[in-house]
């Protein structure tokens, strides 16, 4: 099973490919609203990728205060 | 059927299909405009009744299929209607949203939504009303309206019981969660899911097989196997309209329509 760093480095991965952003401009304390510059529909967007990427489920409401990377690591990391 | 584009859909008939198509920036929010529209659009394809043999109803938006009724509008009418005009023009509303889903959902065609992003609340709803839903990888389902100190009000929960276990029913209600399509499929929501962006050509392709069947039977098994729950559909919008003069929904609207984020949609 992947460890948090490999969690959190997947994640920035797909943000960065499916937001069209350098890897390098993404850290894992970021805050993916503000750096990605989306609204809660592409949140939504990054969830559903996230969920068929990693092949959990993981309810919205879990992301309630969540708005960086790492964080959301954490949420992940709990379904695996 | 002649092709027809309006300000908040566009509709036509190809091959023996027609084709809704949904363009109502930015997530096709179903307020008045939009009913109205809808309600020519119903007028229309009973014309075509016993010639096409199938509908699709689509988006055109990248943002999704439809992320439910149009809140601002809701709570805009909330301010400036008196109290006692409000309930009433509130039922009158959801009494015409109810009269054109009904009629998709019973129509002599097999109707297929064919779902890409978002499908909430309303727009959870209108793809209820279909036969089937093919929903791509990147589909979600959504009943958000606890959120918002309601239940949902254009059928949701009567079509959703029609389909799915309670257990799920109670899932999406009482969370307010959104399911992805993979989920959807897994409860036996969506018929199927597909790549990325392949929704539309698998509905036609679909729609193709269909066009083999005998019409006839077709529309006979569809009125057997596919109730109308008319009289819950009927509860449901005066649980709504009971609902929706309870403070706490004009709080919650408020909430919606003062958010910075232009598609508040999160939790």
């Amino acid at each position: 099973m992947a460890n948090l760093q490999d969690t959190t480095e997947q994640i920035l991965v797909l943000a960065a490919q499916h937001f069209s952003v350098p890897r390098a401009q993404l850290k894992p304390d970021d805050d993916f609203f503000k750096t990605l510059g989306i609204n809660s529909l592409q949140a939504l967007d990054l969830l559903t990728r996230v969920e068929n990427h990693f092949h959990i489920e993981l309810p919205d409401y879990e992301l309630q205060g969540v708005t960086d990377f790492r964080t959301l690591a954490e949420r992940i990391q709990a379904r695996l | 059927m002649k092709d027809f584009r309006a300000n908040t859909m566009s509709w036509g008939l190809r091959d023996g299909c027609v084709e809704l198509r949904l363009h109502r920036a930015p997530c096709n929010e179903i307020g008045s405009e939009s009913l109205v529209e809808f309600e020519r659009f119903i007028a229309e394809l009973e014309t075509v009744f016993g010639s096409a043999h199938a509908l699709i109803i689509h988006s055109e938006l990248k943002s999704g299929f439809c992320a439910g009724a149009d809140l601002r509008e809701l709570f805009r009418r909330s301010q400036e209607v008196a109290p006692d005009a409000r309930l009433t023009e509130l039922r009158e509303f959801l009494q015409r949203i109810h009269r054109v889903f009904n009629r998709i959902d019973a129509a002599p065609l097999t109707t297929i939504a064919a779902v890409h992003g978002v499908a909430f609340g309303g727009g959870f709803e209108l793809a209820l009303t279909c036969d089937l839903i093919i929903a791509d990888k990147m589909a979600r389902f959504c009943f958000p309206e606890l959120r918002l100190g309601l239940i949902p009000g254009f059928g949701g929960i009567p079509r959703l019981k029609r389909d799915v276990g309670n257990a799920v029913v109670r899932d999406l209600l009482l969370t307010g969660r959104s399911f992805n399509a993979t989920k959807a499929h897994g409860v036996g929501l969506v018929s199927q899911v597909v790549a990325e962006g392949e929704a539309l050509r698998v509905a036609r392709s679909t729609a193709a097989q269909l066009v083999k069947f005998d019409r006839a039977t077709a529309i006979a098994a569809k009125r057997f196997i596919k109730p109308i729950p008319e009289e819950e559909l009927r509860q449901e919008i005066e649980i709504f309209c009971d609902m929706f003069m309870h403070p706490a929904v004009e709080a919650g609207l408020r909430k919606f329509v003062e958010s910075e984020d232009a598609l508040p949609y999160l939790p």
